[in-house]
């Protein structure tokens, strides 16, 4: 029975990839924040999943795909950004700050 | 505790730590590769929560695919060595404490709730299911039965965002 004890590792994880999201300035670490929240999301529904069929793991499949759609064009546009820039820190990123 | 807990309770500290380290490490490459030690982790709690084919696609998909184009991007725009610190200062500790105080809340929230009784007795578990259509049958019914429409949008997203990445990374179309 590891339902609690995932659910409570997944808040962790979860939590630990607000931090970092909140806590650097490197546009490509905060990406990796982001896939860090979604895998702890996964965990979740993978945990809810054991007791309740199947479906969870289906749309796991889908966080999946959509989270390496998201790092394509993420990553094009960081690097659209450096090229532009010549940096991918967030502070320098302000260009719709007006 | 049973083996299985054990294991768990290991890959669950393993997670958690290289997590820590991910966010806390100076140069992005470091990260990425902390951040490979988690996905691998959470593979392996897959595999404990009976989800065979989910750990096998993290591995292949996440740790596979995903990281390694992080780590040729990083290594693309030359962010490897070690720069000046980009972690902000006590205004974001400060923030990370209220991160904390949160989470610690959203826990002791979490362990008054009683479940559902459905969720805790369960149907048929997914182990027992497993072993009769197999790891790969098993996912295929929902996927292409209940979720049938939901996966021909994501083959027209991963489409999209193909097409999308080409766009933006082109210098000159």
């Amino acid at each position: 029975m590891l339902l609690g004890p995932s659910l409570t590792v997944s808040v962790i994880l979860f939590s630990i990839g607000v931090a970092g999201v909140l806590f650097r300035r490197n546009a490509i670490v905060i990406f990796m924040c982001i896939e860090l929240m979604l895998n702890a999301v996964n965990l979740s529904f993978v945990a809810l999943a054991q007791q309740l069929g199947p479906e969870g793991h289906a749309i796991v499949f889908f966080v999946m795909a959509v989270a390496a759609a998201e790092a394509a064009v993420g990553l094009a546009i960081m690097i659209a950004i450096y090229r532009h820039k010549g940096s991918v820190n967030v502070r320098d990123i302000n260009l719709l700050r007006g | 505790m049973t083996p299985i807990e054990i294991a768990f309770w290991v890959f669950a500290g393993i997670a958690i730590l290289s997590g820590l380290l991910c966010i806390t490490r100076r140069s992005p490459v470091g990260s990425a590769l902390w951040l490979v030690v988690t996905l691998f982790a959470l593979a392996s709690i897959f595999v404990l929560l009976d989800a065979h084919f989910i750990a096998a696609i993290q591995v292949l998909v996440y740790a596979g695919a995903i990281m390694v184009l992080f780590l040729f991007v990083i290594m693309l725009l030359n962010l490897g060595r070690e720069g000046p610190s980009d972690m902000l200062g006590w205004a974001g500790r400060l923030v990370m404490l209220a991160v904390g105080v949160l989470l610690a809340v959203e826990l002791w929230v979490l362990g008054g709730v009683t479940l559902d009784e459905r969720i805790v007795q369960g149907g048929q578990s997914v182990g027992q299911l497993a072993e009769q259509q197999g790891a790969v049958g098993m996912i295929s019914e929902p996927l292409y039965r209940t979720f049938l429409v939901p996966f021909e949008i994501t083959g027209m997203l991963l489409f999209a965002a193909i097409v999308g990445a080409l766009v933006l990374a082109k210098r000159r179309l």
